[in-house]
This record gives structure tokens, sequence and C-alpha cells, in this order.
């Protein structure tokens, strides 16, 4: 394998990430923290160092880079990212224990907003930006922000990364150079980001905690400023929140075909219509549900909406316990959790292009089981989905189902219910962030033990790169020398 | 610049490595998903899966935004099709296709404007006018010709016994007895820029750069034999054989063709009434030893088989054949192929391919990129054209105080009607042609990145 390209990208990629703290510093230095302003210097300090030292060793590296280095610069990538991004919290002792600090940064990168914090509003502005900024980051990748601003010469390889860190089963580019297709996906990005924050800051949320929630909303993380999240916010700023966390979690690709002016596809998009369809739905039904919890129907509503939209983007805001809601509604959240968002966006979970494949993978088994001479191709949009793409999206599930099981059995050392291993492991896995019982939306993680700890953070690294990268880090013949 | 190349074979896959890696967008297309597949992953390019010529597909290739077509599937008339298809869809698009059969080449011209093509290539006639250029001049591997024929870039070999043997170059004036600059020196199957110190030793492949009217001159002081190549040896009857035996004979030489199948060789007596055409197997012993049969100025190999061809080549040279040319289709290890005394080596895709590229640098051409470029000493080096404009620096300043960047030479400069070896003396002004060679992996796009 080709160690020094990726220790060459893996100096790339902390460099952009020390680039990532100067704003969190200055925040820190304007605010007058001056632990937290300690805790950024030295971690910045750290990183040159690492960078340097790895520059050093990897020059002249060879340009050969193959699916399988692809896999293993990805996941290797995720986790020194976050075990580095840990270390303001660490060191600025705002969070006292490194596990927990590893924690918080492996579920702001993964975009989980699974928190150990008990109190948010007592961390410092720059430690609270530097949170919500880690989901941003995560939300459309890190590697794939560098495919965006270092140009690979005509080389496929970083096909292999794009891959392995943009979700869903069928990742393709945008326009022939992937320098530009990156480009295109952070533009966007970027945009609507922006237009969130505008939208919020006109709402009379003040500027620090809009640009917070925002970053938040856009990598569908869920770390939010304040204690109880969303719920002390005016119901305008809940319902701007519902509509772009929504927004997030359609695939990017559809607003790349709105800029061409490709109206019609969109508008005839599968996924999409599956995922507004399964908003509509599930609010629908979840407000029938509730009904009287609240006071009036707008309001119920308004709440139905908000938690649909933040769970089936796995974003993870509250601005009710829903914890506290009737089993149908709680169980059709839960269900949600496992679909996710769209292919694409910046969502975790299975994701509903996997989905729709494999109930139409489904319909046809079953109908060849009564049929056995009918011939019956699978399409996507009008046309056929490789079988090699089927065969893959059903490796993916059974992959999904045993992972989930493992972290659900090993959860269940702690002692807690099943509701909350259960829901703090799909929770974590399909990076929502909280989840029911003990792990709800009003409280937090910080009553497992380091061990469940470590063993969440592994399952919200696997969750958002689609388990395989951090996967190949544990196969034997991944290392092996050949 | 978006450029879609329909045909993801041979040819195609070549234009996308090369043209992907300067910097162009490219979409290919083709209707086998596993070629496409590993294009995606090799190239940093988009793939669309289909008939190129449907329009459909050309649509969804994005042709409306493209600016140039290449279509090199291995049907002709595809070829044609998806041309027009897409011109009718993009009228400002360019298109290039390539058309091989033979029975089309006489109506080639009337085709092109027919059809509304901008260039037809065919590598097989293009390898066939390559051998002949090498036949002209038997003793060089390879020719390469710029600023309108005046200058040539000739790859020589170093054999043993040669006066060429543990020459320093800055003696080798004295030697060839006219003014000539190596670019660029193969040893050990890498390139390397030689410096004025540099000693030439045995198994050296040597680019040499040279005014066309000193070619005669090089090879005569060189001691390397000129006589004049009467009777060629073709083996092999298939479509290059045909092009080339039509140019030679047009040329006065007489050509003699080696083919097995009965049948081809009938066709082939139909088509070349002045040739004689045997029929037998190259690849038998008792053919190629027989009477006279290696009794011949020079001998080409040009049988489908890359290994048969190498095997006759090495064979006809080791009988003393005075030229041999090879002809092979793939390329990837030319660094083997440098070290088997193979004579000339000629690909025809890779002709085809920088035909292309020089193409597609010339549409480019008003931001002050190369006029041509060929890439020399087994890719490792590019020789390439600019015209000095306005605004270039250094304009009038001799070129021993210029700094180049590394591993660049400045090889040629045409003033006017008047073509020089670039020495340290010599300077470029405005208007002037420039041949420059680099070595090294930095991209050079206009004339004025070669200064450090």
């Amino acid at each position: 394998m080709n160690y020094k390209m990726m220790g060459r990208f893996l100096a790339q990629i902390l460099s952009i990430e020390g680039i990532f703290m100067i704003p969190a510093l200055l925040i820190s230095l304007y605010c007058g923290d001056t632990m937290a302003v300690t805790g950024f210097l030295q971690s910045m300090l750290i990183i040159l160092a690492l960078t340097l030292v790895l520059f050093l060793i990897c020059r002249g590296a060879p340009s050969v880079f193959t699916a399988k280095a692809g896999l293993v610069c990805v996941g290797i990538s995720w986790v020194v990212l976050s075990l580095v991004g840990a270390l303001p919290f660490y060191i600025s002792r705002e969070i006292p224990s490194y596990v927990d600090c590893f924690f918080e940064t492996v579920s702001g990168f993964t975009t989980t907003g699974a928190s150990i914090v008990p109190a948010v509003e007592d961390l410092s502005k720059g430690i609270l930006y530097w949170r919500s900024f880690s989901h941003w980051v995560g939300g459309m990748g890190v590697l794939v922000f560098l495919l965006a601003f270092t140009g690979s010469k005509g080389q496929g390889f970083t096909m292999h990364l794009l891959r392995a860190e943009s979700p869903g089963p069928n990742v393709g580019k945008l326009v022939p150079k992937m320098r530009k297709t990156a480009g295109i996906l952070y533009l966007i990005y970027i945009g609507l980001t922006v237009l969130d924050v505008l939208f919020l800051a006109v709402g009379g949320m003040p500027l620090f905690e809009a640009v917070c929630t925002a970053f938040g909303t856009a990598g569908t993380g869920g770390f939010g400023v304040k204690n109880d999240s969303l719920a002390g916010y005016s119901p305008y700023l809940q319902n701007v929140t519902t509509v772009f966390m929504a927004l997030f979690g359609v695939n990017f690709s559809c607003y790349y075909l709105l800029l061409i002016r490709q109206w019609k596809s969109v508008a005839l998009d599968e996924e999409l219509r599956t995922y507004i369809g399964i908003i509509l739905v599930s609010v629908a039904l979840i407000a029938w549900n509730i009904r009287g919890l609240y006071g009036t129907l707008g309001e119920t509503i308004r709440h139905a909406a908000f938690q649909v939209s933040s769970i089936i983007t796995t974003t993870g805001f509250a601005t009710t316990d829903f914890d506290l809601w009737p089993m149908f509604s709680k169980t059709i959240l839960l269900c949600l959790m496992v679909v996710g968002a769209c292919a694409g966006s910046t969502g975790g979970g299975l994701k509903i292009a996997r989905v729709l494949l494999l109930l139409k993978g489904l319909r046809r088994n079953i109908r060849h089981m009564l049929q056995p001479r009918k011939v019956e191709l699978i399409r996507n949009n009008g046309v056929t989905v490789d079988e090699e793409i089927l065969g893959n999206t059903n490796a993916y599930l059974a992959a999904y189902v045993m992972i989930v099981v493992v972290i659900f059995l090993l959860l269940s050392l702690d002692g807690f219910s099943v509701a909350t291993n259960l829901s703090a492991t799909l929770a974590t896995f399909n990076n929502i962030g909280p989840g029911l019982d003990i792990v709800g939306p009003t409280s937090n993680f910080s009553q497992f033990s380091d061990f469940s700890k470590l063993i969440l953070s592994f399952s919200m690294l696997a969750g958002r790169l689609e388990i395989f990268p951090i996967l190949v880090l544990f196969s034997k013949s991944t290392w092996k020398q050949c | 610049m978006n450029i879609i190349i329909a045909g993801d074979g041979k040819v195609g896959s070549l234009l996308t490595r090369q043209l992907s890696s300067e910097g162009y967008d490219v979409t290919v297309i083709d209707s086998n998903a596993q070629v496409l597949q590993s294009s995606v992953e090799r190239y940093d390019v988009i793939s669309v899966h289909g008939n190129c010529a449907s329009m459909d597909v050309l649509l969804q290739a994005g042709v409306k935004d493209a600016d140039l077509l290449i279509a090199a599937t291995s049907q002709d008339e595809i070829n044609l099709l998806c041309c027009t298809t897409a011109h009718s869809l993009n009228p400002k698009l360019h298109t290039i296709a390539r058309i091989r059969n033979p029975e089309y080449t006489d109506q080639i011209y009337r085709m092109r404007d027919v059809f509304g093509l901008n260039m037809i290539i065919n590598p097989e006639d293009q390898a066939a006018s390559e051998i002949e250029r090498l036949l002209k001049y038997p003793g060089f591997l390879r020719r390469d010709t710029f600023a309108k024929g005046r200058t040539e870039i000739v790859e020589l070999r170093v054999d043993a016994g040669s006066k060429l043997c543990n020459v320093r170059l800055m003696d080798l004036k004295g030697i060839v007895g006219c003014q000539v600059l190596v670019c660029a020196v193969i040893r050990g199957g890498s390139s390397v820029a030689p410096k004025g110190d540099f000693t030439l030793r045995e198994g050296d492949r040597i680019f040499v750069t040279a005014l066309s009217q000193n070619l005669t001159t090089l090879l005569k002081n060189l001691g390397i034999i000129t006589r004049r190549v009467h009777g060629v040896t073709l083996c092999g009857g298939g479509r290059i054989s045909y092009y080339l035996a039509k140019r030679l004979q047009r040329a006065g030489l007489s050509v003699r063709i080696l083919e097995k199948e009965q049948k081809h060789c009938e066709e082939l007596c139909e088509l070349l009434p002045d040739a004689e055409i045997l029929h037998g197997d190259v690849s038998d012993q008792d053919m190629l030893s027989s009477e006279g049969f290696l009794r011949t100025d020079a001998l080409v190999a040009l049988t489908g088989l890359d290994e048969l061809n190498m095997i006759v080549s090495l064979y006809a040279a080791a009988q003393g054949v005075p030229q041999v040319i090879t002809k092979v289709s793939h390329t990837s290890n030319r660094s083997v192929l440098g070290s088997l005394s193979l004579g000339s080596v000629i690909c025809p895709r890779e002709l085809v391919c920088s035909n292309i590229v020089r193409y597609v640098r010339a549409m480019e051409n008003q931001t002050g990129a190369a006029i041509s470029v060929h890439s020399i000493a087994d890719g490792q080096a590019e020789a390439m054209e600019f015209l000095v404009e306005e605004d270039t620096r250094f304009c009038g300043k001799p070129l021993k105080e210029i700094k180049l960047k590394p591993n660049v030479l400045l090889v040629s400069i045409s003033h006017g009607p008047i073509t020089e070896i670039a020495n340290g003396d010599s300077c470029f002004d405005r208007g002037d042609t420039v041949i420059i060679v680099t070595n090294g992996r930095q991209v050079i796009r206009q004339f004025g990145d070669i200064f450090a």
C-alpha cells in the first residue's frame, strides 16, 4: 500500500484542521477565555508539529492509489481528525476526561450530535463554536474539502476517496473534474448554510447562536448552544430550522441539477419524492397520535414536523421531549432513524436510495418465486441499476444489522434498559444524537462507562463512513505486506 | 475545454489518459460498462454508458456544452453518425472521427466536407506515413519535425563501436560537423537531461535536434550507412501494409509483402498489382531463412501480433538487415522494448493520440499555448513549439544570461526563414518560433513558463 501518499493526505488534512481552528481561537481571544485560548494554541502547535513530521517523512510519494488505500486513508483520516480535534476540549479543561473529549469530537465530526456535556451553556464560546463547526466540516467531508482545494492531475484515484467518504450506494461525479465536483458541492453547501444563518438572524437569533445552529443544521449534526436544544426559541426559528434540516437531507446533486436548470429530472427524482412522502406521512401520523398533548393544532404540527425532520435527516435537534410521546410516535421516530436521509446529503442512516433498492429487490425476489421464468431488471429513475450495486446494497444491509447487534450487545454490559441501549446504538450508528429513555433529548450520554463511550464512538464513525472504511482498519489483510 | 471521447478502446483510453492529465474536462462514452468503470477509476473523468451515436446518450454526455468530440469506436459508420448527430445538436462543436476502412480512403476529403468533420484520423495510414518517413533516412529510430519542416528531433542509438561512444556532448560538434543539440538521453530506461560534460555510452538512445538540411551530413559523419533504400519487405498484409506499399511504390521503391492467408494475398494482389506478394507464415523459421528472403534493404514487421513482430525484427537485425522497423500495438512497457534491438518502434495509436493532442492544443492556441507538442524519449520528455509573443520577457537577450527552469532546454530558434540550433549566444525575438524540450514533470503551458 502507498503509505507515503496516505501520510501526505493525512498531513494535508491535519493542516486544514489547524486552519479551521483559527476562527475558534479568535472567538476565544475576543471573549477573553484564557483556558480556551491556550487549548486552541497548544492544539494548533501539536498539529503543526505532526504535519511537519508527516510532510518530511512522506516526501516524494508515488501517485498510485488503489481502492483499498482509499478506504484505509479515509478511515485513518477520520480517526486522527477526531483524536486531534479533541485536544482543545482536553487542554482547555472544559471537558476533563480525554475519552469524553474524543466522544464529543467524534460525535461532532460524524454529525451525530450525541453529547456527554451535561450543561452546554457552561462551555466557553470558542469551544462551543469548535463543537458546532466540526459538524459543518464533517457533514460534507474533510477529504472532499481537500479534493476541492488541492487538485489532482488527471488521476482517477480521487474517486476512491470520494466514494469512501460520501454516503450513498452509487457515488458519482457531477462534472468530469473531481476538483470542480468537490468545489460545486462545497459551494452549494456554503450557500445553503449562509441562507440559513440569514433566516435565523432575521428571526432575532443572536449571530453567534445563529451561526452555530446553522452549522448544526447544515451538517445535520445536532449540537446546540442551549441546554434545551431549540425548545426555547420562537416558533419562527423552529420552523426555519425544520425546513433547513429537511433541505440538507436532500441529495446535493438535486441542487446541482436545479442550478443547471434541469427542473424535470429533479421533480421526477424517485428518492426525493419518497423522502418528501415519508416526511409528510410521518408528520401526519405523529400529529394525529400526539393530539391533545399541546395546546393548538398548529403547535402540534410544528412539534411533529420539527421532530420528524430532525430525526429523518439524522440531525437530532429537539423542541420538545419526544421521550414523553406515546409509543406509536416514538416507534415511528425509531424507524425514521434507521431510514435516514437521501444519499449524497449530509445526513446519515441507511439512506432512502438504499431502502428503495432493497424494497425493489425484495419485490423482484417475491415475484420471481411466483413466476420463475419472468426476467426483470431493477430501475431507478428509469435507469437500470447494476446487479453489482444491488449486491453491494444487500451486503451493506447485512453489515449494518450485524454491527448494530454487536454494539447493542456490548452496550448492555452497562446495565441500562433495552430502550436505552437500542436507541443509543441506533442514534449513534445513524448519526442522529438523542435516543430514548436515558439518552433522550433532555438527557445525554455522560452516564455510560468509558468502554461504552469508545464503542459508541466507533459506532458513530462506522455509521458516518458507511461501515467499510472503518471496518477495513480492523481487517488483518489490510495491513499485510504484499 | 470540454471534450467528449466516444469509444473507450485502445485509442480512446490513451486519449483519455493524455487529455485528462492535461487538465481538460473529459467525458467518455462507451457501450461497455466495464471499460468505463476502469477508466473512471484510473483517470479524472466522467463516463456515460450507451451508444455514442444516439441523441439521448450524447445529450447526457453534455454535447451542448462540449467543445470537441472525438469518435474513436471500432466502426467507421458509427463514428460518422456520432459526429453528425452531435454536430446537429451543437453546431459549434469540433468533431474528429476515426475512419480506417481502406475503401473510404479516396473519399476522405469529400466525407470531411459532407459530414462537417474537422479532422479525420486513420491510425494505419498515419503509421504508414511515419514508416515511410523513417525509410527515407535509415539510421534514425524516430523523427519529429518542427518549424514547418525545418528543424527535426531525431532519435539515434549509440551502438558498440559507434563514433559517439564515450564522447562528451561538448565535443560532439567536432565529430558531426554541423550544429546539433542533444536534448534528451535515455539510459537504462529513464530519461536524462544532459549537460555539456555528459559522456555518451554504448546503449544510450539520444534525441538530437538538427536542421533538416543537415540530416544527411549528420548521418554521413557518424559513419551510419546512408545507402538509399530500394527494396522493402513487409511482414503481414494488413491495412498498414496496404497503405505503406502504396506510398512506397509512389516513391519508386520495390515492395514485397509476406502474408499467411491465401485470401488476403489475392486481395492484395488485386489492389497492388506492382507489389510482390508472397504466401507464407512469418513465424515459420524455414520461410525466414529461405534463400534471399532477408536480402532486402529494410524489413518492416507489421503482423497483428506484437510478439511475432518483435521476434521477426530481432531475427532480421541479427541477420544483418540494414533497417528494421517494428510495429507494436501495446506500448505499456516501453523500457523493455527500448533495450531490445528492434530498430524503430512504431505504435499507430500513439501516433494518432499525439496528432489529436496537437489539434486540441491548437484549438486553445489563442492564449499562447504551444503550437505543437511531440512527446519524445518514450513519453518521458516533451518537445514543444511556441511562438514568441509581444509581451514575452528576455527578448533579444543572449540565452546564457537567461535562467531557465531545471530540466528545460531551448533547442532551436527560427527567425523568419533562418533557423538556428540554440547556443549560449543566440537570442529570440518577437515573432520567432522556438522549440523547447522539457524532461521534468513540470507543466509548461505557455512560453513564459520556462523561465525560472
